[in-house]
Order: structure tokens, then C-alpha cells, then sequence
């Protein structure tokens, strides 16, 4: 029904279950081993390797352990999720499965974000038909002794509940307010219970992985950056879509492919992430140079990179939890300076405190959205000074 | 170090948010380890899971904190306390961080010194207010950190009108939205500590406040006014309704005899007021320091707190005789006590079902207020119009007990003005009175006369205890010295959240002329074991209610003393600001001291309370006088906001 | 007399749905945006029986009701038309969109027509990046939607009301 172009996907490519029963035959520590040994991070954005994730969550002592699977895709500009799960959910169900074998944990949940509730239908009925076939609930897949079902869970409209421990408290009945780490879910994590809680793509790799083995994955990427990635591409280029690409790309080549050589600037990460300008388009997108979650915004030479920055602090006003000072205050605060740009009212000296401010809200912020919140004001400062200094109110 | 939080057991925060065992992958012998941390350039060991504030603490490193409070769980939402970690990309929140494995921490490095500038800096953006004008200036945690921090002007500005109303609603405590900085401290004391929910932070990002249900003011939400929350503010957002200005009109209004009773506590508190270390005993000094004020007498609310022993004891008596003797099935059994206007509140909006269970006898001060309008006002001959009760409490919820419409037993307002003793140190300060340097002097006559049970009404357990010393001698006929060193029922003492004690009744004596109308004999006693319980804080009141309801260990108590302040009375919301377990600690140690000073320490030895039984309450206790002076009804509120 | 009826059968079904996923906590999500779905809001009654059915507090029900975006106190039409205003959104035009929007409902953004048929709301990223501006009415998504397109969307709407005027909608 919504269609986004999306070519030569791997995950068109693999057969259904096969990555699972290697799983099985290999056991927990191989399990861990194989996703370890191929490198894979977190495909939501933080980048935190997989296989120490689940190594942690599988040593965790508690007979009651949950898979979460991060389908609360938030960010701007990104989108792949919606396809992973409306094209491919049965390599996401899959992932969950072999996760829960690794860390033997008896439940899983998908927390699916509000606004995607139009797949809900689609993917209980993929569930069912898993738990028909005997692929979920008891003795699953056939083997004995090894219990895992998936329940889906609903978001309600909360972008900070991508993030883990926020999801966790939604999942609990709580405001989607990030929790202090440590502890980490691994260890603490929904209703106590240690938690290994992975992005939508990741689950879905490491299906493949399992699959095809973690030298075929390391074969792409780079050594810190492993692997395929996909990229949801928007904004000023020719063909928008969803993208496989090896990560180490650089910005060049990833705008020659989606037909978007003549930008200015782009972003990546979305409006958590940072600011790319022309300049810089030869650096590359990986977790050692410009780590992301997939989204690539492009912005054409007509765009007014004021507006961009106004548009993503107020995405952050609104999507704040605002239980920490310095994002709840913050970013209003950085907003109000914007406009004070906008109207060409803004002193050098309160920019330069402005500039400062935005640094500590990075640094003091209790979770990540609130670390990552200044990031598109800061870079679009820091390189665009002069399109934005000194404005006389018409120039708009 | 590393005591949990008194809420820990209570509150429903997140188990990640509490004081919890550390866990640590693979470390099979973490718990109970220790841990090497370096902060600032110095080595040390701390229990494993420590929190970093708590280690610089041990070290003599001060860190700024707001959110933080000694008493709840941890917030780590005001990132004032934050501190460099090496290797971690940012700052991290010293008051949330437990240490379990080596760190090295920095805690005044040009970040983290920017940072907290920037978070105080924003909080003064969306503080409205000016110190001069606040009730809690030179009190106030957030102007402390300005001045910390060399704030000397408003580097993203300052609100110049206000954003939310006042809420006066409620008869105690008063909500001033414009001065909140959003630290949670009320929030996480009213759920995780009261249980009460009032409070919690609604909507979110810049638009976040703290709310009631549905913003309703708070005098129409289920508030028990117990105050905690005024405690542990560190701004002026929430204060008590200040009675002051009225007390003072009466005070020079030549036509009243204002008279003021005092409670055990203010005395132990008022002192902090002054500077002085908490646990000062000011109870002589206040004495002097009132009546330089103005007030006409000056009585001691323990009076009626013997007062209080007696017809709830009698009551607890007459409840046992009818249930074990008489059969009755219908008699509610525990008895509670009644003379914490936070707890019966809070009972009558959660469990109105169980008010027959709660003691019909008042409490101290609307005894108080109910003797001096009609004994005293007849003994002194003054008309009861005259007099103004005043009645200085370490209570926020006492102005809404005196307040109550059916405390008018004496055909007046039985207690005029419920006074805190934060607001009786500000009128002492007005009057230029120096409390510390004021010569001693003793309570008024005819109710001058305090026994150490009234005292220990002021402390969790002191009111249990001050019972079991009265009906131990007035059942068992023996003196409880014989079965309790110094008549110190230590069992029923201490800060755990909830005791239980059991009690062997093995002999019993004569039935003493005082309840010889009420009992043919104790023989039915004989053999029996009494069970007591004592809870305070309402969390605590809530978990024995709840396996009170479940059948469990609770249901078959017979009489249970509920506070519903943490620490009883000593803690309760009119006392000085600040509270901590060791504030409240050295609060009760001056309470205990007072009652091992006394000469007399068993209410039924108390002669003014003799006297009374002889002169006025003829009938005896829980005789029909008693009945319409001394005891009350109550009102079954339910949760249901409407 | 009715209001009572009403509100019993309220309770029942709030009844039912903690049969269903449980009194703990974790209950709260699911039952509030069941109740979200059928009711178009979740006012001051379900809140205070769902409180009291979970043994927590109705300011914390508020609380959580207040937090997300999708859950509401406020009562809302049928129809909760959500236009993304994110950035991709926002250079794709979506200003065109949400003035044709506002003029053919006849209210301004954040209100509710007063037959109370549609509600009028902007969304955060609703994850349509490479094909804005796009809306969501209720759970449907609609991309590339232009300005002449908005009519239609309406009316399809509408059109659900003409069938079922008197049935409260399922979705």
C-alpha cells in the first residue's frame, strides 16, 4: 500500500528460517559468537555492538528475561523500519527468536510506535501464523525446552521512547522518561528483568548473519563499521527511498546514488544527528567518522539552513520528556536564540553563549535525545555562520 | 553510607531507579565488595555501588545537588550534581552513578563548572519570583546554588510576570507553580513516601509542571495537608498557609485572652530555626519567648495528650471487653489511633470502610482546644468568645484539623489557628527575640504538669509506648519499670517503617478506680497476648492496611498506631526545613531525653489529668462529657475526585 | 440516569480490559489506548476507575495520559487528522496542505470541528520522509498529499458518518 523505493535489498534475498535453525543447532555461546564475530552495532543509531549487548543480558542471572525489539522509529528522515517491517517482519520475528535463544529469554515484545499502527494487523497475523507453524510458543521451532512468543506493544506518540530505558518505562505504564544507566536494561531492565532491547534492522541482520555467516557481513563496511546498513533517504534529491549500502560510504557517494550531487549541506542521524556541508561531503558515514541511524536528509542550494534548524529544536522542544534541566530548558532556550537570528537580533557575544549552552545541554542532558538535541543547532552554527549572521528581517 | 532511602521499600519507582545490590555480570563475588575510585586526584575505597555523591561525600568533596533528597529514591533529573567520569563521553549525574568498578572522577573540571552555571542559569529563566519576597529566603536550595555559583545576572533572562496562580485552596499548604524548578522531590514524597498521589508532573518538554489530578485546586483533591512535600521542596513552591498575621490582630486585640498550647515537637525543631543543631531542646526558652510575644498563657499539649491515653486506652478497653467477653462480632477491631490529622485523612479518603476502627478520641490539640473554651474558660471565668486557641504544631495538617466544621464541641471554634513551628520562629524573629538566649520558664497552670508519655508523642512509637506504659500498669497492676528498664518500651521504638510487637498478658491486678465503672475485672484478659503495631509515614500505614484487608499478620492486632509523617510528629510538615533520617534522629533523641527527665512519665499519674476526671469529666473516661468534648466522628471521603 | 448507564457501562468495559492484560502497572499503556480507540479521549471517570482498578493513583493515569502525543483528555473528533510537520514535511510544502486543511474543516490546528467530527493536529515525524507531506486521519496514511487531495480526503471521511452516523466508529 505505501510504497518507498527500495532496491536489491540482502533481505529480499534470504530464506525464511534458515538463519534461525543455524541458530538453534549452534547454541547460546555460538550464537553470541557469530554476532560478535561480525561486528554488527546498533542499527537505531547508538551503535552499540550486539554481541556484547546479548552476551551481558545472557549472563545476567534471572530466569525471567525479555526481547525487545525498538520498532519505535522516530527519528526525522528516517523510515526503514516501516519497510523492514511491512516487507520483511518475518527476518525481525526471526532475529528476536535466534536473540532469545542466545540470552534464553521465554518473551519477547515488539514496541511498535503509534504512528505506524496501520502495520499492527499485518504483523499479528505474520505472529499467528509463526506460532501456527510452531515457530513461537512452547518447545519452538521444534526444539525441546525452548519457549519464546512475541507480543506486539502499541507506542503513543513519544519519540524520546526510542530511547531504551524510555521505552521501557512506556512499556511499564510510565511517562516515556529515560531511566539513570547504569544500571542497564541488560542487567535491569522491563519490570526488573534483564532486557536486551535492539533496533528493528538489527534484528533483522542478524537473521542474515546467522544466515550467511559473520565473514559474509564483515566483507562489507569498514573494521570499526561492519556490515550493510540501510539509509532512508529524503529531502532535495532525486530518487528518495531506502538504500543498502556498506557503511564507510562517504557523503559523495551516497548523494551520487540517490541523485544528489548539487547539495549544500546534508543531514545525517536526523535532527539528533549533525550537519553535513559541502565541504565535508568526502568524510564518511560510519560509526568512526558520522554515525547514524539511517537518515540522510539533503538539502538543495536554495535552502535556508535557519529553517532547518528551527524546525529540528522545535521537534525537540515538543519531543523533550522534560524531566532533566538542560533539555527541558535548553532547547527552548536555543530555539528563542533562532529567532532571535531569524529577526537579526542576535549579539556575537550571546550567539558564543548560546554556542556554549548548547555544548552543556549536550554534555549534562540525562539521555540521549537531550545529548544529541543541540547537535543540528551546534553543527548548522558552526558552518553556516555567515548565511545566518547578521539578517535583516526581510531577507527571509 | 549507603543507607536506602526511607521510601525505598515503598515507593513504585522503577527497581533501576532504587538503591539496589549491584549487579555485575560475571562478578561472582561483587556483592558486598568494595571498589577504588579516584575524585580529584585522590584514591579511595567505597563500598561497591556507592554513588559517586556519596563517595565525595565520604571525602569531604562537596557536589551541589537539588533533586537529590537523603529520604527519596534517586531522580538524577536537575544535572546540577554532574561530574566528569574518564572515558565516558558525558557528563554523568553524581547523586545516580553507583560506582562498581574503579573510576576516576572529576568534579570541578571548566565543563562541569559551565554546565551547572548553564542548568542554574536556565532554572532562574523559568523561576519567577525575587528571593526578598519569598518565605523561603535564606532558606531556598536553588538561591543557595546561585550564590554558589556567582550568579550575578540573568544570562537567559527571568520571567517578569508570573505564569500559574497561586493555589490557596487548601487550609495548609499553598502551591506557588512559579517558583518550581521541576525537581520531583514532591512528587516522588507524595507517591513514594505518602502514597498519597497528589502531585506528579504532567504534560512534557518545556510545558512540563507539576500538577494535582486535573490541575483541581488542592483543597479539592485528596490531599491529607500531612505537608511532606513542604518539607522537601528546596524552593517556595510549596509552603504552609501562614496563619501569622491573625495570630498577631489577636495577640494585640485587648478584648481576647489568647491562649497557645504547645506540642512536644516544635520544641525539639524550633531551635534549627535559630541555628542551633537539631535535637536543642527549646522547651523553656519558648516558654519565655511566647510570652514576650504576647501570648496570655501558655499550656503544654501533652496534658492532653495524657488526656488522650486515657479515653483511647479506655476506649481500646471497653472495644476488647465487648469483643472477647461479650462476643461481639460487630466491634472493629484493631483500634487505630486518631491523633495524626494527616493519617485520619488519609483513612478516610483510602479505607473509609475501616473508620470504625479509628479512635473516636481526638487528638491532643482539639482535646485542648475543647478543654480551655469550656474547663478552663468556667475554672477562670472568661467568656469562650473571648479566648483565642492557638495551637503551635510541627504539623501542616493541624490547619486543617482545627478547621474541620464539627471540631466546635465547645459551642466555638475549638482551636482558632493551627501555628508551625517554621512560622513560630519567624514571629519570634519578628518580635526581635533571640530564642536561644531567652532565660527558662515553665508552662502555665492548671495544665502546666507533663508526663513523659506525652512527651513521646512526638516520635514514632510514642504514643503506642505512652498506651502500653498505662495499660500495662493499669491491667497487668504492675509498674512497667518491672518488665521494661526505665519504663523504656524499646520494642516500639526505633525508625524501622513498621513494628509489630506481641505482648504476653501472664497476670493480671485489680481494676484501678479510674475504669472500675467500665470492667467487673481483668480475668478475661489473663492469658491473653496483646498485638500492637506502630507505622507512620502513610506508605507504611498503606501496607499494613493492605494485609490488614488480606487476613494477614495485621488483622490480628488489637490496636495500632498509625503517623502520617515519616519519623511521627518529630517529621512532620511544619517542622524546620530541612529533614533528613539524622535531623529527625536527633529530633526524637531530644524528645526521649525530655521524657526520661520528667517526674512523671505515665499519663494515668498525670494529677492535672486526675484532677480533670474529678472536677469536670465526672462520668469518667469515655463517659458522656468525655463523649461530647473529647471524642469525634469522622467522614468517609473516598478517593473519588469530583 | 443516563450518564449513570453510560458511566456503568464505561466501568465494564474498563473491567474487562484489566481482566484482559492485568492490574499491574504494565497494564496501563494497552488499556488506555483501547480506551483512546473507542472513546476518542480518556476522561476524568475512566481515568479514576482505571486508577483505582490498578491500585495507583489517578494523577499518575493524568500524568501518562498528558505525556503522549495520542492519548487525550480533551474530548476529539472522529477523526484525528495529523499532518507531519517535520522537517522533510515541512520542505515538501506542508504549509499549502495545512492552510487547505484549516480552510476546508473550517478550524485552526489543535481544534476539534463543533460537530465533533475532526480534530485538526500537527504530528511529529510520522516516518513519510521520502513521500510528504503526509497525514495520518486516525490510523490510514495518506502521502504526497496536496492541496486539491485534501477535499477528498475529507469527504471520504464524511462519507464513513453517512453510512454509519448513529454506530460509534470502529477502526
Amino acid at each position: 500500500m505505501i510504497t518507498s523505493t527500495c532496491k536489491n535489498l540482502t533481505f529480499a534475498t534470504i530464506e525464511a528460517g534458515a538463519g534461525l535453525k543455524r541458530a538453534l543447532e549452534l547454541g547460546q555461546a555460538g550464537i553470541i559468537r557469530e554476532v560478535t564475530d561480525s561486528g554488527i552495532k546498533g542499527r537505531g543509531g547508538a551503535g552499540f555492538p550486539s554481541g556484547v549487548k546479548w552476551n551481558l543480558c545472557a549472563a545476567a542471572k534471572d530466569p525471567q528475561k525479555y526481547i525487545v525489539c525498538n520498532a519505535d522509529e522516530g527519528e526525522p528522515g528516517t523510515f526503514k523500519d516501516r519497510i523492514i517491517l511491512t516487507t520483511y517482519a518475518g527476518l525481525v520475528f526471526e532475529g528476536m527468536t535466534i536473540a532469545a535463544a542466545a540470552v534464553n529469554a521465554p518473551k519477547g515484545i515488539l514496541y511498535l510506535r503509534g504512528e505506524y499502527t496501520y502495520l499492527r494487523e499485518q504483523l499479528e497475523a505474520e505472529l499467528q501464523a509463526l506460532r501456527d507453524d510452531g515457530k513461537l510458543g512452547e518447545n519452538a521451532c521444534g526444539k525441546k525446552g525452548f519457549t519464546f512468543d512475541i507480543e506486539i506493544r502499541m507506542g503513543s506518540g513519544a519519540y524520546v521512547c526510542g530511547e531504551e530505558t524510555a521505552l521501557i518505562e512506556s512499556l511499564e505504564g510510565h511517562r516515556g522518561e529515560p531511566r539513570n544507566r547504569p544500571p542497564y536494561p541488560v542487567n535491569t531492565g522491563f519490570d526488573g528483568h534483564p532486557t536486551a532491547v535492539n533496533n528493528v534492522e538489527t534484528l533483522a541482520w542478524i537473521s542474515c548473519i546467522l544466515n550467511k555467516g559473520s565473514d559474509w557481513f564483515r566483507q562489507h563496511g569498514t573494521e570499526k563499521s561492519t556490515g550493510l546498513k540501510l539509509f532512508s533517504v529524503s529531502g532535495d534529491c532525486d530518487m528518495p527511498g531506502v538504500y543498502e549500502l556498506p557503511l564507510g560510504i562517504t557523503v559523495d557517494q551516497l548523494l551520487a546514488e540517490v541523485g544528489g550531487s548539487n547539495a549544500k549541506a546534508v543531514q545525517i542521524g536526523g535532527a539528533s544527528g549533525r550537519c553535513v556541508p559541502g565541504s565535508q561531503f568526502d568524510r564518511k558515514i560510519a560509526y568512526e567518522d558520522i554515525p547514524t541511524g539511517g537518515s540522510v536528509i539533503v538539502f538543495g542550494p536554495g535552502r535556508d539552513m535557519l529553517d532547518v534548524a528551527q524546525n529540528f529544536l522545535e521537534f525537540m522542544v515538543e519531543e523533550s520528556c522534560g524531566q532533566c534541566t538542560p533539555c527541558r530548558y535548553g532547547n527552548p532556550t536555543l530555539l528563542e536564540g533562532v529567532e532571535m537570528l531569524r529577526n537579526g537580533r542576535c549579539s556575537a557575544g550571546y550567539l558564543k553563549e548560546l554556542v556554549s549552552l548548547g555544548e552543556s545541554v549536550q554534555i549534562s542532558s540525562k539521555c540521549g535525545l537531550g545529548q544529541s538535541s543541540a547537535n543540528a543547532f551546534l553543527s548548522i552554527i558552526e558552518h553556516f555562520k555567515e548565511e545566518i549572521m547578521g539578517r535583516t528581517v526581510d531577507a527571509v | 553510607m549507603s543507607d536506602k532511602p526511607i521510601s525505598q521499600d515503598t515507593s513504585r519507582a522503577p527497581t533501576s531507579q532504587k538503591r539496589a545490590t549491584p549487579i555485575q555480570a560475571g562478578a561472582k563475588d561483587a556483592i558486598g565488595g568494595s571498589v577504588s575510585v579516584t575524585i580529584d586526584g585522590e584514591k579511595t575505597k567505597v563500598p561497591l555501588g556507592t554513588t559517586i555523591l556519596e563517595a565525595c561525600r565520604e571525602m569531604g568533596v562537596h557536589i551541589p545537588t537539588l533533586c537529590h533528597h537523603s529520604d527519596l529514591c534517586i531522580a538524577g533529573v536537575c544535572r546540577v550534581c554532574v561530574v566528569e567520569v574518564e572515558g565516558m563521553r558525558t557528563l554523568q549525574a553524581a547523586c545516580a552513578f553507583p560506582i562498581t568498578a574503579p573510576i576516576t572522577v572529576r568534579t570541578h573540571t571548566a565543563q562541569v563548572r559551565r554546565s551547572r552555571r548553564h542548568i542554574i542559569d536556565l532554572m532562574l529563566k523559568y523561576h519567577y519570583g525575587e528571593c526578598y519576597a519569598c518565605g523561603r529566603n535564606n532558606n531556598c536550595e536553588l538561591q543557595a546554588l546561585a550564590k554558589e555559583y556567582g550568579v550575578d545576572f540573568f544570562r537567559f533572562g527571568h520571567p517578569d510576570k508570573p505564569m500559574h496562580d497561586v493555589d490557596r485552596s487548601s487550609h495548609s499548604v499553598v502551591r506557588d507553580m512559579n517558583k518550581c524548578v521541576l525537581c520531583r522531590r514532591c512528587v516522588r514524597t507524595c507517591i513514594d513516601l505518602q502514597e498519597v498521589g497528589v502531585l506528579e508532573a504532567i504534560e512534557r518538554g518545556e510545558e512540563t509542571t507539576i500538577s494535582t489530578y486535573l490541575d483541581k485546586p488542592l483543597g479539592d483533591v485528596v490531599c491529607i495537608n500531612c505537608g511532606q512535600c513542604i518539607n522537601r521542596c528546596p524552593t517556595g513552591a510549596l509552603r504552609a498557609n501562614d496563619p501569622t498575621d491573625e495570630v498577631w490582630a489577636a495577640i494585640e486585640d485587648p478584648t481576647k485572652h489568647v491562649v497557645i498550647q504547645t506540642a512536644p515537637s516544635p520544641r525539639a525543631g524550633i531551635g534549627e530555626c535559630f541555628g542551633l543543631e537539631p535535637g536543642t531542646p527549646m522547651t523553656y526558652e519558648m516558654n519565655t519567648a511566647l510570652r514576650r510575644c504576647g501570648f496570655d498563657k501558655i499550656f503544654d499539649t501533652n496534658f492532653t495528650a495524657d488526656l488522650t491515653i486515657i479515653e483511647e486506652g479506655t476506649e481500646l478497653l471497653i472495644r476488647l471487653y465487648k469483643a472477647l467477653v461479650e462476643k461481639d462480632t460487630e466491634v472493629a477491631l484493631p483500634q487505630y489511633t486518631s491523633c495524626s490529622p494527616g493519617w485520619v485523612k488519609y483513612l478516610e479518603h483510602f479505607n473509609p470502610e475501616m473508620i470504625p476502627n479509628l479512635s473516636t478520641a481526638k487528638s491532643p490539640q482539639q482535646m485542648f482546644g475543647a478543654v480551655i473554651k469550656t474547663y478552663y474558660a468556667k475554672m477562670h471565668n472568661i467568656d469562650p468568645k473571648d479566648i483565642v486557641t492557638v495551637a503551635l504544631m510541627p504539623c501542616s495538617a493541624k490547619k486543617f484539623e482545627c478547621n474541620r466544621p464539627e471540631m466546635c464541641d465547645s459551642g466555638f471554634k475549638d482551636v482558632d489557628y493551627g501555628l508551625t513551628t517554621r512560622e513560630l520562629g519567624k514571629m519570634i524573629s519578628e518580635a526581635g527575640i533571640d530564642l536561644p538566649a531567652m532565660p527558662k520558664s515553665d508552662f502555665d497552670d492548671p495544665f502546666g504538669t507533663a508526663t513523659g508519655s506525652g512527651v513521646i508523642f512526638g516520635a514514632t512509637g510514642g504514643v503506642m509506648e505512652a498506651a502500653l506504659r498505662t495499660v500495662i500498669e493499669l491491667v497487668v497492676g504492675c509498674k512497667v519499670e518491672d518488665l521494661f528498664e526505665h519504663a523504656d518500651i524499646l520494642p516500639v521504638r526505633g525508625f524501622e517503617g513498621v513494628r509489630y510487637v506481641e505482648l504476653p498478658i501472664t497476670e493480671v491486678g485489680p481494676v484501678p478506680e479510674i475504669v472500675s465503672h467500665l470492667v467487673p475485672n481483668w480475668d478475661w484478659l489473663k492469658g491473653a497476648t496483646l498485638k500492637v503495631a506502630v507505622a507512620h509515614g502513610t506508605a507504611n500505614a498503606k501496607k499494613v492496611l493492605d494485609d490488614i484487608k488480606a487476613g494477614g499478620k495485621f488483622s490480628e492486632c488489637h490496636f495500632i498506631e498509625f503517623m502520617g509523617c515519616p519519623g511521627g510528629c518529630i517529621g512532620g510538615g511544619g517542622q524546620p526545613i530541612p529533614t533528613s533520617p539524622e535531623i529527625r534522629a536527633a529530633r526524637a533523641a531530644a524528645i526521649y531525653a525530655e521524657d526520661a527527665d520528667c517526674e512523671v512519665r505515665k499519663s494515668h499519674e498525670n494529677p492535672a489529668v486526675l484532677k480533670i476526671y474529678n472536677d469536670f469529666l465526672m462520668e469518667g473516661p469515655c463517659g458522656h462529657l468525655s463523649h461530647k468534648l473529647l471524642h469525634t466522628g469522622y467522614t468517609a471521603r473516598g478517593k473519588y475526585i469530583s | 440516569m443516563t450518564l449513570m448507564t453510560q458511566q456503568e457501562r464505561l466501568r465494564g468495559e474498563l473491567e474487562s480490559l484489566v481482566a484482559q492484560y492485568g492490574t499491574a502497572r504494565n497494564a496501563l499503556m494497552p488499556i488506555l489506548q483501547e480506551v483512546q480507540r473507542k472513546y476518542y479521549r480518556i476522561d476524568d471517570y475512566a481515568i479514576q476507575v482505571i486508577a483505582d482498578l490498578l491500585d495507583i493513583h489517578p494523577v499518575e493515569v493524568h500524568s501518562v495520559v498528558s505525556f503522549y502525543s495520542f492519548l487525550d483528555f480533551k474530548p476529539k473528533g472522529r477523526f484525528v487528522v495529523r499532518l507531519c510537520q517535520t522537517l522533510c514535511c515541512e520542505m515538501a510544502d506542508k504549509d499549502r496542505v495545512a492552510r487547505q486543511l484549516s480552510n476546508d474543516l473550517g478550524i485552526e490546528f489543535g481544534q476539534t470541528t463543533p460537530d465533533g467530527k475532526f480534530t485538526l493536529e500537527y504530528a511529529n515525524c510520522i516516518g513519510m520522509c521520502d513521500q510528504g507531506p503526509a497525514l495520518l486521519v486516525n490510523d490510514k496514511v495518506h502521502t504526497r498529499v496536496t492541496p486539491e487531495m485534501v477535499n477528498q480526503i475529507i469527504e471520504s471521511c464524511r462519507q464513513v458518518f453517512g453510512l454509519h452516523a448513529t454506530q460509534p466508529m470502529e477502526h
